[in-house]
């Protein structure tokens, strides 16, 4: 195997008494998506904000296409685009004239008008950035990372707080940054988003990676499960849940109660059969073939977005 | 020197679309002036010479306020952020500042001479290359000044307040607005520790033509030094990111920048020959404004 395009080998970093990543390590591939999954707080940003050079490590190793981003300065900045979790620019600025501002600090420059075409700002060209919609800025920090054709791409929770439907043209242009055979490090706390775009994911959680593989390898942790959500009228009698015939786990998250079956049918009838000797009520049931948010939980006890 | 012509370009756009620079920048120094004018010097040409060179060092100081302001709200905002992630580096960034204020108050510069030679009679151009060399070091060193604020402090309240501290002083103790001539002699000599105090004498004599060009040179030698010194602190003090907070060294670094001030002060203390000049300065008008008689430091 080639040598890895970002590699990290037990990072840390902490802020005052808080440690923020506890001895975190992956590798990247060229040419590969890579997820950091895991809720607020779980050190995600961090890690990538060491890797584009806007924090320094405390400890550990960090390298980007084979440079130390904390040494090595404009030949480093050259080879990566980076979409930071909020990005601000000057509200007076217009559109076009961003993308040629950023495509002027660069040796190497994509031009101005594809930019503008492939992510949708054409129309948008003369447009003032304090009058974008939040999708129209997220598309422009996209562009703005592709100013200098980079290598590897960094992009920090790039659809965080945007509607359905810009999520999805965001998906659309990380999956073509994929054809294109750039190599993206993804943070995301969505499920969805680390399943369907990320080659390998590593969850993270309090600093730490807790799992690391394909979303198809990490499902298969929890295969052969279904997750069944099920919301009750009262609380169950204590250890009824995790006693149904067929259930492998049960956890109480917001008064919803998560089971992890093998047997879903006859797991239903058991539990309906216990709310009936308990006089209690069912509100709802949801099942849910398995993801990278039942691998989390088997390993946290806790939901993805606590 | 590339990325700073580029942010320098992006910047002056800026300022252009900001109606309340326009206002401040253009606005209200054109008022000064007219109203210098309408108080001081009505129908004297010679009084006009005096307020000219007040109203440019009123202009030039303006720097100090400038784009430092724009820069803690770039780095509030975490616009600073976005381009530290690009090949730029932090001397770019303030040299874009110092440049793009410069070319910003160019023409409110060229408006005030010419307003003053041919609306308001003033009877010559004065030294106009030393008038130029004075602007150009003096707005790019109080640029540079108001970068340090910039660097040290940590929101735009705490910036506001230092700038408005510091601005007073120079105010009120460079000549700019009150004669030094009419200051008590120990004022008088506080105020040769002042940088504001060597524009607003030299853009005085230069406007009367009064001053030799070597003077003119001691005064363009300490604003140079000034912007020298300043520019290094602010660039070793420059923070990008919000949440980061000016070192502890940062005031160590703001004691350097007083140190080119205090050499000029403590030897123009012995010598003299700034006041001189301000006397100088203060008694080609006499005749022309109430004379108070008030001894100079020496």
């Amino acid at each position: 195997m080639s040598e890895p395009v970002i590699l990290v080998e037990d990072l840390y970093k902490s802020y005052g008494a808080v440690e923020a990543v506890r001895g975190v390590s992956f590798a990247v591939q060229e040419g590969e998506v890579f997820g950091l999954l895991g809720p607020n707080g779980a050190g995600k940003t961090t890690t990538v904000e060491i890797l584009e050079g806007l924090r320094t490590r405390d400890r550990g190793v960090a390298r980007v296409c084979g440079l130390d981003p904390d040494s090595s300065g404009e030949r480093f900045k050259e080879r990566i685009g980076a979409v930071l979790q909020s990005t601000s620019l000057p509200d007076k600025l217009r559109v076009k004239e961003a993308i040629e501002l950023f495509a002027e600090f660069y040796r190497r420059r994509a031009d101005t008008d594809a930019l503008l075409r492939r992510f949708q700002l054409d129309e948008k060209r003369s447009a003032f950035y304090g009058q974008l919609s939040g999708g129209q800025r997220q598309r422009l920090a996209l562009a703005l990372a592709m100013v200098n054709d980079p290598q590897v791409v960094f992009l920090d929770e790039p659809t965080a707080g945007l509607d359905p439907q810009v999520r999805r043209e965001i998906y659309d242009i990380i999956e073509q940054f994929r054809r294109e055979k750039k190599t993206v490090l993804l943070t995301t706390h969505y499920i969805e988003e680390a399943e369907r775009l990320c080659d390998r994911v590593a969850i993270v959680d309090h600093g730490r990676v807790i799992a690391l593989g394909a979303p198809r390898d990490l499902k298969q942790r929890s295969a052969g499960t279904t997750r069944i959500e099920v919301r009750l009228a009262r609380r169950l009698l204590n250890g009824a849940g995790a006693s149904l015939e067929g259930v492998t786990d049960c956890r109480e998250f917001d008064g919803r109660y998560v089971l992890h079956s093998v047997q879903p049918p006859r797991t239903i009838v058991a539990l309906v059969k216990q709310l009936e000797a308990e006089n209690n009520e069912l509100q709802s049931l949801e099942m849910f073939s398995p993801s990278l948010e039942d691998v989390f939980i088997e390993l946290t006890g806790r939901r993805l977005r606590e | 020197m590339n990325h700073a012509w580029t942010l320098t370009k992006m910047r002056v756009r800026l300022a252009t679309r900001n109606r309340a620079f326009f206002f401040f920048s253009f606005v209200m120094p054109l008022l000064f002036l007219f109203g210098a004018v309408l108080f001081f010097a009505r129908g004297s040409g010679g009084r006009i010479a005096y307020v000219l060179g007040a109203i440019l060092t009123l202009t030039v100081m303006g720097s100090f306020w400038g784009l430092s302001v724009q820069l803690v709200t770039f780095r509030e905002q975490g616009i600073l952020r976005r381009f530290r992630l690009a090949p730029v580096s932090a001397g770019a960034i303030l040299a874009s500042s110092i440049l793009s204020n410069y070319f910003l108050s160019l023409p409110v510069f060229v408006l005030e001479l010419i307003l003053c030679r041919y609306a308001f009679h003033l009877r010559s151009w004065g030294n106009l290359w030393a008038i130029l060399a004075l602007v150009t070091l003096g707005s790019a060193a109080f640029a540079a000044l108001g970068l340090i604020v910039a660097s040290v402090t940590n929101t735009m309240q705490e910036t506001q307040m230092i700038n408005n501290l510091i601005w007073t002083g120079f105010l009120t103790l460079s000549g700019a607005t009150i004669p030094l001539a009419l200051l008590p002699p120990w004022i008088q000599r506080v105020a040769l520790f002042i940088p504001a105090t060597y524009l607003a004498t030299g853009l005085q004599s230069a406007a009367r033509n009064l001053a030799s060009a070597g003077e003119i040179a001691i005064d363009l030698v300490a604003l140079a030094l000034g912007l020298g010194v300043a520019f290094e602190v602010s660039r070793q003090l420059f923070r990008w990111e919000p949440e980061a907070k000016a070192p502890r060294r940062a005031k160590w670094w703001v004691v350097a920048v007083m140190i080119p001030f205090l050499i000029f002060g403590a030897w123009e203390n012995m010598s003299g020959d700034l006041l001189s000049r301000v006397n100088r300065n203060f008694q080609s008008l006499r005749g022309n404004i109430p004379s108070v008689g008030m001894p100079l430091g020496r």
